[in-house]
């Protein structure tokens, strides 16, 4: 266990070594004029790969929110989906706004409807005791339904975060091009995994929270709401998820489209089992999926078209179960989760 | 003891909890005083534990109140228990494995310093309590490495952290040796002469005579009577407990043994946590004898019985029965073709599927076998009858065989296990802790039938961790100890303070 | 004595019909706040699915793939394993069954139709077996990889038909040449076709008999034999299931197998029967409801066929209900997540109108234990 996390975390650093070492190589030097290294390395293909990270990576810290206290949360998907729609009628309702108290509601909004949608997901999994994998895809189909009943074809949204340059950071070559060149919702979400990570292995409320999902009852009887904390940690999640599909809207396309999010909650989830439910080890594995999304954009765009590009689509689906097969005995779970906690429950 | 100037630190009046289809309390009055150490005796399922979760705040009462030092309270939550200065070890550890000491003994009650935890200044105090009462632990150690003495101690010092007066500790010395019971009773001792007040629960006579200053007896819920441990006798707490004469040791006779039917060899396999979880095990168990497998809980009592019935691989050595190698065969050939039987340690998890009524139940390893199944289909008029007839014989109370297993009591649903494991022809009988928290009506019938097994011819591997099952039933005792089998003594060379010491990993001649 | 059990019985057919009931009620609440007409909607619904003969051939249409796709959700159910995955099956399994449709031109009917069904049951079978060989030889959780394979599966599945692009990627193999910048397949061989049980204009084919006979057979094997007996066992108690000898990793693989199988005879019924060719907006959604169907079916193969013959009008139905009401017919895809809901929260229902479980029902709820092993 221990091992396997070290070997990974060392790993992972070994990657982002070579990958730096490559960029700036590839984008500094003739190296960047074979076609098949400007695919792999171009100040392009990072920067997509963090663009399409974004929401895995939000999608991925909300299954680790509900997960560590208990919950699982296969809705990641609904509640993405909706977050986007609200964001997109948040936005389009407020087009005649200046742009960013447009853009802001139009985040405020995904937000509440995300939370909204966690809130859902706790009532269905606690105090309904449905499934909670059944309950995830309750709000899937209903995310699906009514974002398609009450989308209106014909409502287009102005204006989109741009990118803010980091005062001298930015001035990097290649990283600062990467890294620091950036709309606002795409450093929120990095910023977000530190924060996480702190609020879940320093804090107290972390320290709860995650005494839930391994063994609410140990939490029960020294006086933890287990429930209270199973109620909290999904809406807050739902909230991280909303503003992954807000990301999807408002930063990233600038539209809404019927399905938008396209499986990234259910890559969102890969990337927190393959992250070992760590914000940091999400991070990665929400970046190595994002990279294979680029990848496959780069593809066509180079026009290489010796592979039918439906395959090179598939990358990011095969990726996964590539992933989760190979992890899943690697990783441990919170142990609690997925089972409704009573506290007459059981008896002992 | 105390007069009655000063109120008691605890008392409970007219304790009433109803659970669906079931009374757990009734009518219950408890009064503790400062600075004693007060037994609770009861059988399994008297309500002990019910009882103390409510103290404790974790379940609330149908009726009755409750009085900490003479005045009224109502528990929400066990906040507000532990903010009255009431501590309870539960029966099961209330611990999260995969987190240190330090975090387990500070949830619920953590140091911040800038928003952060303080680790470091709780581990202080921890080594602090530690040292003030003789409660060795290490504070950085992840929980789950540690073995249930330690763990125990941490739950203790979880109650001490968080300034317990009234201490519980419910069933505590079910899950250690005689010399760690010992260990514990002296760290009561220590917190009695601290001023603090325990309620000890246990179904074990001898303990209560050897510690407690009042006991208290509790069956079915209700209140049975107090006895004073200098005077009362072990006859007599039993047959309170239990609430007629009990025959405390089985009526058997010796034992004729024959062939061998069960043979270990050089037995290894791993445990869940990837760790070693048998050592090199040997032995025999011959027909016609029960070989009764003694141990602390976790020593690979569960392992060895899973490695024999097909449930876990083992890494290297053999299990032969009646001469056939059946290492690492399936389940299924080791039931059929080995003629065995195997009652399992943890019913719910493996005996029985609590969906499938009664009938499904007692046919759950020989539904593909004539007469239950003809060719692929299933016989459901065979079935019913077989149920019919097996619930009769032993007399397992379900209003019908339609039932569905999981609602019957714990006992009954022993008894249908056993019922479906004892019916059919074999050489083989495995029972891991046949009557681990059921009745003692049902724990009485099922030890007959074991024995009744034994002088049919059968070979019995009994694993139990109640001592004095393995001492009432078995012929010859192994004992476990961290994977090995330390030593095999015959049942009339066999002390308890012998096996006690076994079971600790002292291994003495003097012991024979 | 067995009036315990019929009790049981009656308890899970209340259920259903509630949960239906109530999402119909709560469904019309929600168009109402809206500004839509619940009233006309609900009538132009009504009408659609049953108000003629055209109607009702509708709903028996679109209740065929449902019922397999049901039956594939509920089967797996039983052994304890979520099949997200039928419409991935289903859209496998119709492209299997038109490879062979648009192929082998000459072979008599009796051949040739029962070897496109078959191609089609195979591509599901083979869909199926990949989760259940991974859960059990690597522990991955059957949910994701299946959620997983229905995106390759439609990629793949829209490869096959792919008309090539205008930067000179090749066309996919089953790929219709006479249809220019279309993409999609030519239309399967007369010998590769369900005929017809009522033909046009009511256009109702053999698949719907061939579908109600799996939904018996299913209902035999699941419940009559010890097949079933080994596959319920291991969804009510996998524990238990090893104790009893069963061996749960086969079970598990070949349930799967049998699921990815039902989804991907319903594609192959669908394309054969219906559409008669393959193109890539014929989506597994049918696959998707599946879990409706399964759980508003209590998972009971005949109750599957009652859950799909409701669900099928609904469908059936959407499109009157939009034209005559003017209310989108994506509604009655926020109908079906309520169902869903309300079916699988019993307590919903029960404290709505105050049903009490009866007193031995012991519900099992299986898969929700974590990602792991
Ligand atoms: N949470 C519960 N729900 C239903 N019945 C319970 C519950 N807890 C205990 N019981 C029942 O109450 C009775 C008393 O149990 P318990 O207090 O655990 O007994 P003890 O601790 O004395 O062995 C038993 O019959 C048990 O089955
Ligand atoms: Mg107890």
């Amino acid at each position: 266990m221990q091992r396997t996390l070290r070997v990974t975390s060392y790993l992972a650093i070994a990657l982002v070594i070579f990958f730096v070492v490559m960029a700036f190589l590839v984008n500094l030097t003739p190296l960047g004029e074979n076609t098949w290294l400007r695919v792999f390395f171009s100040v392009s293909a990072l920067n997509f790969t963090l663009r399409a990270s974004v929401p895995l990576i939000l999608g991925a810290l909300c299954g680790i929110l509900c997960e560590r206290t208990g919950i699982i949360n296969i809705g990641i998907e609904g509640m993405m989906l909706a977050g986007a729609f609200a964001a997109f009628v948040a936005k389009t309702s407020t087009n005649h706004w200046p742009l960013m108290p447009s853009l802001l509601f139009g985040v405020a909004i995904a937000l509440l409807v995300g939370g909204l949608m966690g809130l859902l997901h706790a009532i269905f999994s606690i105090r309904y005791r449905m499934d909670q994998i059944i309950s995830g895809t309750v709000l899937i189909i209903l995310a699906g339904g009514v974002s398609a009943y009450l989308f209106d074809r014909n409502a287009v949204a102005q204006g989109k975060f741009g990118a803010i340059a980091i005062p001298g950071l930015s001035q990097i070559p290649v990283l600062g091009e990467v890294l620091f060149t950036n709309p606002p919702l795409t450093y929120t979400a990095l910023i977000l995994v530190v924060v996480i990570h702190i609020g879940l292995f320093y804090t107290r409320w972390g320290l709860r929270s995650r005494a839930c999902g391994e063994h609410p009852r140990a939490a029960d009887t020294v006086g933890v709401n287990v429930n209270r904390f199973r109620y909290m940690n999904t809406v807050l999640g739902g909230m991280l998820a909303g503003l992954a599909g807000g990301f999807l809207v408002l930063e990233a396309v600038g539209q809404f489209q019927e399905g938008m999010t396209a499986g990234r909650g259910f890559i969102s989830l890969a990337a927190m089992i393959f992250g070992n439910w760590m914000p940091f080890g999400a991070m990665g594995a929400a970046l190595l999926f994002g990279y294979t999304q680029a990848l496959q954009n780069e593809l066509l765009l180079a026009g290489v078209t010796t592979v039918p590009r439906q395959f090179v689509s598939m990358i990011p689906y095969v990726v996964t179960i590539v992933a989760v097969s190979g992890f899943v005995g690697r990783v441990r779970p919170p142990a609690a989760e997925g089972k409704v906690y009573e506290t007459e429950g059981e008896s002992e | 003891m105390s007069t009655s100037i000063t109120p008691p630190v605890l008392e409970a009046r007219n304790i009433t909890k109803v659970f669906p289809g079931v009374i757990a309390n009734e009518d219950v009055n408890l009064v503790l005083h400062k600075g004693e150490i007060l037994a609770l005796l009861g059988e399994n399922g008297a309500g002990k534990s019910t009882l103390m979760n409510i103290i404790f705040g974790l379940y609330h009462p149908t009726h009755g109140e409750i009085f900490v030092n003479g005045k009224p309270v109502v528990m929400k939550s066990p906040r507000d228990a532990i903010a009255l200065g009431i501590g309870m070890v539960h029966q099961h550890f209330q611990l999260v494995p995969v987190m240190t000491v330090t975090d387990n003994i500070m949830l619920g009650d953590e140091s911040v310093k800038n928003g952060l935890l303080d680790r470091r200044a709780v581990a202080e105090r921890i080594r602090a309590l530690s040292r003030k009462y003789g409660l060795e632990v290490d504070p950085d150690a992840i929980v789950e490495d540690l073995p249930v003495g330690v763990r125990q101690r941490v739950e203790i010092l979880k109650a001490l952290y968080r300034n317990a007066k009234i201490l519980i500790l419910d069933e505590p010395t079910a899950v250690l040796t005689p010399q760690e019971i010992e260990g514990l009773f002296e760290v009561m001792e220590t917190l009695r002469r601290q001023g603090e007040s325990i309620i000890f629960i246990t179904h074990k006579l001898k303990e209560v005579l050897r510690i407690a200053d009042r006991i208290m007896v509790l069956r079915n819920g209700r209140v049975v009577g107090e006895a004073d441990p200098r005077t009362a006798t072990q006859q007599q707490l039993a047959s309170m407990m239990v609430g007629r004469e009990v025959i405390l040791t089985v009526d058997k006779g010796p034992a004729h043994p024959g062939e061998t039917v069960l043979e270990v060899e050089g037995l290894c396999a791993t445990s869940d946590l990837g760790e070693p979880a048998l050592r090199n095990i040997s032995f025999q168990v011959r027909a016609g004898e029960i070989l009764g497998v003694a141990g602390v809980q976790g020593n690979g009592q569960t392992e060895l019985v899973e490695v024999i019935t097909g449930l876990r691989r083992a890494d290297a050595g053999h299990v032969r029965i009646k001469g056939v190698d059946m290492t690492n065969a399936s389940p299924r050939r080791i039931t059929h073709e080995g003629r065995s039987s195997h009652v399992p340690e943890d019913r719910h998890a493996y005996g029985m599927v609590d969906s499938y009524t009664v009938a499904d139940n007692l046919v759950l390893n020989q539904y593909y076998l004539p007469p239950f199944a003809k060719g692929v289909t299933i016989q459901e008029a065979a079935i019913a009858a077989h149920a019919r007839e097996l619930v009769k014989k032993f007399d397992v109370r379900t209003p019908s065989i339609y039932t569905p297993g999981g609602s019957l009591s714990g006992g009954n649903q022993q008894k249908m296990v056993v019922a479906r494991e004892f019916s059919r022809p074999i050489q083989l009988l495995i029972a891991a802790q046949p009557t681990r928290g059921i009745d003692v009506g049902s724990i009485e019938f099922i030890h007959n039938q074991i024995v009744a097994k034994r002088d049919e011819g059968v070979a019995v591997l009994l694993v139990s961790a109640e001592l004095d099952e393995i001492m009432a039933l078995s012929d010859r005792i192994a004992v476990m100890y961290k994977g090995e089998i330390i030593d095999v003594v015959d049942r009339a060379d066999a002390t308890r303070e012998g096996l006690g010491l076994l079971m600790a990993g002292v291994k003495h001649e003097a012991v024979r | 004595m067995r009036l315990s059990v019929l009790r049981r019985i009656g308890y899970m057919v209340l259920i259903p019909i509630l949960a239906v009931f109530s999402a119909l009620l709560l469904g019309a609440i929600i168009m109402w706040i809206f500004g839509d007409d619940p009233l006309a909607a609900y009538r132009g619904l009504w009408t659609g699915a049953f108000g003629s003969p055209r109607a009702w051939s509708t709903t028996i249409r679109k209740m065929t793939p449902l019922i397999l796709t049901g039956l594939s959700v509920a089967v797996a159910f039983k052994a304890g394993l979520f099949n997200i995955g039928a419409s991935g099956q289903f859209l496998i399994g119709s492209v299997c069954s038109v490879a062979v449709g648009v192929n082998f031109e000459g072979l008599p009917a009796f051949v040739h139709l029962p070897l496109a069904l078959l191609a089609g049951v195979a591509g599901g079978v083979l869909w199926g077996f990949i989760p259940g060989a991974l859960k059990v030889f690597t522990g991955a959780h059957e949910v994701i990889v299946t959620i997983m394979l229905n995106y390759v599966a439609s990629l793949f599945a829209a490869w096959t038909v792919y008309a090539g692009g205008t930067q000179g990627q090749t066309p996919g193999p089953l790929w219709d040449r006479t249809a220019g910048a279309i993409s999609r397949t030519p239309e399967v061989f007369m010998s590769a076709r369900l005929p017809w049980i009522v033909p046009e204009p009511y256009r109702i084919h053999w698949g719907v008999a061939i579908a109600l006979l799996v939904a018996l057979i299913m209902w035999w094997i699941l419940f009559k034999t010890t097949l079933g007996f080994s596959t319920r066992t291991v969804g009510a108690n996998s524990k238990a299931a090893r104790y009893a000898g069963i061996n749960v990793r086969w079970i598990t693989i070949l349930t799967m197998m049998i699921a990815g199988g039902l989804a991907g005879l319903a594609g192959a019924i669908e394309t054969l029967g219906l559409n008669h060719r393959f193109a890539p907006e014929f989506t597994g959604g049918v696959g998707f409801q599946g879990i409706t169907v399964a759980l508003l079916g209590q998972t009971n193969p005949i109750g599957v066929v009652l859950a799909a013959f409701l669900l099928g009008a609904l469908e059936a139905g959407a499109a009157r209900m939009q034209f005559d009401s003017g209310v989108a017919a994506d509604i009655i895809q926020v109908i079906q997540a309520l169902v869903l809901a309300f079916v699988a929260a019993p307590l919903i229902i029960r404290q709505i109108y105050r049903i009490r479980k009866p007193s031995d029902q012991v519900e099992t709820t299986v898969f929700s234990t974590g990602w792991g092993r």
